[in-house]
């Protein structure tokens, strides 16, 4: 009988780029089978899925509004993971961007656009990382675990902002629990017109290019490096890994808070209690997908935006639920994280 | 009849032969003692016996005949128990909970009943423990008895028990020695592994002593001594790396004042040290290990905060300084493990330069043609097998402690605190290293040598201090020492030694 053993072994290193690709097919395979159980024809799901959004001008420019709070939370996710520092709430952080992105929208009117979108964006960059500060300096003073407080604060700022629009921003006008709407100039300008893409999109690219330019190029990048992969290493080398990580979870929450401005000043215009769907928690898939290379993570979020794209038009045209698209989301992260740790293994023969 | 006997068991890691051809036997209702230094291989050995590790080659017989131990289930199945120096109890649950987890038969859980049967055994084998109370309640010793307990209820008739007196202190120790002595009675065999001497010629019976992972030899305890034991522990091959001149009279670089300090668990690890390095001297600091060298060495690296006392490099203080504040008072440290001193992750050159990162960073940018050049200087200077953009975690030991030394050193310190330089290094590379450290006491530098390698500490220390326990308990000028005398000392051997100043 021919045996196997399993022993562990690092992969060769041309693998690495190609895990996502894998990760990739091997989720489709995967979901394949809920999509054979709502009657559809996986390959046909799969066109809808991923090919028909980008067929036309429409819903190709669509993925990219779809992808640009995904870009923004992936960037916020990638900082805080790459400093070891395990930020689990960019949701929550986007709120609170997305709280002072309606508060400042109500009180700009007599500023120009040229002024009032940079206080937007700082005030929402701001509100952001207030937040994050709670864990933040938590775990750096008193050591306590930043993966349950930040997920538990995810939900209290949910209440905050229910309790927003439930009382004083209830809109005087429709008298929805939405916050008023935003003031014109407050609005961030649309890049392509006859599309939602707005300037959001712009910011979000840049905001990659620079995690990526403080990551690869600066001395706080290169501590920040040090105390995600050798806490003890980088002490004895001098860095502070209190002070380190403290400025990573910061930008960290500034960048989820920009998405929150985004998604207020671009999208909705006004605050409503889903003005996320999970982007928080999807960045932390763009991010594991994008092996923390702030590029990576910049294309895993456009696929992201995708596959949310990609959901409507098989749930238009199919019928197959749109929840599928979560479905697929999830599979792939638990693949890719699986994929990660197989890695380091190979199988032989005995 | 012999109990156990193990016969030419062989284990290799990868090239480290940790047992070879070792033979071993133990005698019922004996308590025998297997002495050595750290990474001797008697824990490894003991492991494979109770089927932990599995040997190369070799055999097991238990009473008489050969077994196959594959697993601690098997070891349990032939009355073999063994307490290790980390304890594997549930800290919620009850003693009794915990003395039955696993072999509590049927589906029923009946908590009355446990504790009526674990208050039986622990009356029966005379073990002083309540079957009712919290793990998480219970002093270190009590949970040690609750382990012995557990190996018992399991009709352990041989205890393997592993530095059993290295989480204790004095008093426990002695209710240790106690129960080990009425369990003997009773017929108990009991495996003692130890490094300390006093305590093996306290208690055991019989003495086999291990070294290298080798077997030097098995005496009857009455037939010898504990300078007998010390020579038999620490003798060893030599390198080719000697210290030469006499050391020029200088002034003190490095002066430690009454530091004491605790460890992780909250224990002292440090009691009011005091020592003086002086410029062009190695000062080595002799000692088996977990007797307070990893907390000096952390104290004096920046990296643990002493409880008190004062450390000063030359006329600055640098207690409780941080790790750059200690770099740039002119200190090259070498730490004790070479993997908490790189990040592997990163690059050979980001790791040459994350000490002194301001050098090269220009308006908070990283200079990287600077941080490149300056790596490719060293990596020749330190003849490094490396290129700059390697991780540095695919390096080997050597290389990886070569940029270590380059790190340290190139800045020329005053100081350089050294420890376990060339821990698990090949002959070469341990060669350089202690070239390199002789170069920095040849200009002029004060070096504290920390080490386990006695051989280390001898061929290159002007003066050898010896740690015990978290003393100093003597310093011997390095031409008068002698291997038996040091290890009389790190063993904390009840006579007098005589010390020097």
């Amino acid at each position: 009988m021919v045996k196997f053993r399993i022993e562990k072994a690092p992969a060769p290193l041309w693998i690495k780029p190609l895990i996502p690709l894998i990760a990739i097919i091997v989720t489709f395979l995967v979901t394949s089978i809920l999509v054979v159980m709502a009657n559809a024809n996986p390959l046909e799901a799969y066109y809808y899925f991923l090919l028909s959004p980008l067929s036309n001008r429409v819903s190709a420019l669509e993925t990219l509004v779809k992808a640009t709070p995904l870009l923004l939370t992936g960037a916020s996710v990638t900082i805080a993971f790459a400093s070891g520092y395990w930020n689990i709430g960019a949701e929550g952080q986007l709120y609170a961007g997305a709280i002072a992105a309606a508060g400042l929208g109500m009180v700009l009117g007599n500023f120009p656009p040229i002024l009032a979108i940079p206080i937007m964006l700082i005030g929402g960059f701001a509100a952001g990382m207030l937040w994050a500060s709670i864990p933040a300096l938590l775990k750096v003073k008193l050591a306590v675990d930043e993966v349950v407080t930040t997920l538990l604060l995810n939900s209290v700022i949910l209440f905050i902002v229910s309790f927003l629009l439930n009382g004083p921003w209830r809109d005087p006008v429709s008298g929805w629990p939405q916050s008023p709407q935003i003031v014109d100039s407050a609005q961030l300008p649309r890049l392509i017109s006859r599309s939602r893409l707005h300037l959001g999109f712009l910011v979000a690219i840049i905001m990659i290019l620079i995690v990526w330019f403080i990551l690869t190029r600066t001395s706080l990048g290169l501590k920040m490096r040090a105390v995600g992969h050798g806490q003890e290493a980088a002490r004895f080398m001098g860095v502070n890994v209190g002070q380190t990580m403290l400025t990573a979870a910061l930008i960290s929450g500034g960048i989820a808070g920009l998405a929150g401005v985004t998604e207020v000043a671009g999208i909705h215009f006004h605050l409503i209690d889903a003005i996320s769907p999970g982007f928080g928690y999807s960045g932390i898939i763009a991010a594991t997908l994008g092996a923390l290379n702030p590029l990576g993570v910049g294309l895993a979020a456009m696929f992201i935006g995708l596959i949310d794209t990609g959901a409507q038009t098989v749930s238009r045209s199919l019928g197959v639920p749109v929840y599928l698209g979560n479905v697929v989301q999830a599979t792939l992260l638990l693949v890719t994280l699986g994929m990660f740790l197989l890695q380091n293994y190979r199988i032989r023969r005995d | 009849m012999n109990a156990i006997e193990m016969k030419s068991i062989t284990k290799r890691f990868g090239p480290l032969v940790a047992n070879d051809h070792i033979d071993f036997d133990l005698q019922k209702g004996e308590i025998h003692a297997l002495l050595g230094e750290n990474g001797a291989g008697k824990t490894t050995l003991m492991r494979i016996l109770y089927g932990l590790y599995h040997a190369d080659s070799g055999q097991i017989l238990v009473d008489g005949s050969p077994v196959h131990i594959t697993s601690p289930k098997d070891a349990i199945g032939w009355g073999i128990g063994m307490v290790s120096q980390h304890f594997t109890l549930v800290s919620p649950l009850t003693v009794a909970e915990n003395v039955v987890l696993g072999y509590n038969k049927g589906y029923i859980y009946r908590p009355q009943e446990v504790i009526q049967n674990v208050t039986k055994a622990a009356n029966q084998f005379g073990i002083d423990v309540e079957p009712s109370a919290i793990i998480r309640h219970l002093s270190v010793g009590e949970r040690q008895r609750v382990e012995i307990l557990k190996a018992l209820y399991h009709n352990a008739k041989v205890l393997i028990m592993d530095e059993p007196t290295a989480v204790l202190v004095p008093q426990e120790v002695d209710i240790l020695f106690q129960t080990l002595e009425r369990l003997r009675k009773d017929g108990l065999s009991v495996i003692f592994i130890s490094h300390k001497l006093y305590e093996v010629m306290t208690i055991c019976d019989r003495i086999t002593v291990l070294r290298d992972g080798k077997k030097i030899g098995t005496v009857l305890k009455n037939d010898t001594s504990e300078r007998e034991l010390a020579r038999m522990m620490v003798g060893r091959e030599t390198f080719g790396v000697y210290r030469q001149g006499e050391q020029k009279a200088g002034n003190p670089l490095l002066r430690i004042e009454n530091i004491t300090a605790v460890d992780k668990k909250g224990l002292t690890a440090l009691k009011n040290v005091s020592l003086n390095v002086y410029e062009g001297e190695v000062l080595g600091i002799a000692g088996v290990s977990g007797n307070g060298q990893s907390e000096l060495t952390q104290v004096l690296s920046g990296t643990l905060k002493p409880a008190s006392g004062k450390i000063f490099i030359g006329d600055k203080e640098i207690t409780n300084a941080s790790p750059s504040e200690i770099t740039r008072a002119g200190v090259g440290r070498i730490p004790e493990d070479r993997h908490a001193g790189v990040v592997g992750e990163l690059t050979v050159a980001e790791n040459l330069a994350l000490e002194s990162i301001e050098k090269f960073t220009r308006r908070s940018t990283l200079d990287k043609r600077l941080i490149l050049k300056n790596a490719e200087q060293l990596i020749s200077e330190y003849q490094i097998k490396a290129r700059p953009t390697d991780p540095i975690r695919t390096l080997s030991g050597g290389n990886m402690q070569k940029v270590i030394l380059a790190r340290a050193l190139s800045p020329e310190p005053r100081v350089v605190i050294a420890s376990q330089p060339t821990r698990g290094l090949d002959v070469g590379a341990t060669e350089y290293v202690r070239t390199k450290l002789l170069e920095q006491r040849n200009r002029g530098a004060a070096v504290l040598l920390l080490s386990e390698d006695l051989e280390e500490v001898m061929s290159l220390s002007d003066r050898i201090a010896v740690i015990y326990e978290g003393q100093i308990v003597g310093i011997v000028p390095g031409t008068e020492a002698t291997e038996e005398q040091l290890g009389l000392m790190m063993t904390g051997a009840r006579q007098e030694v005589k010390q020097h100043g």
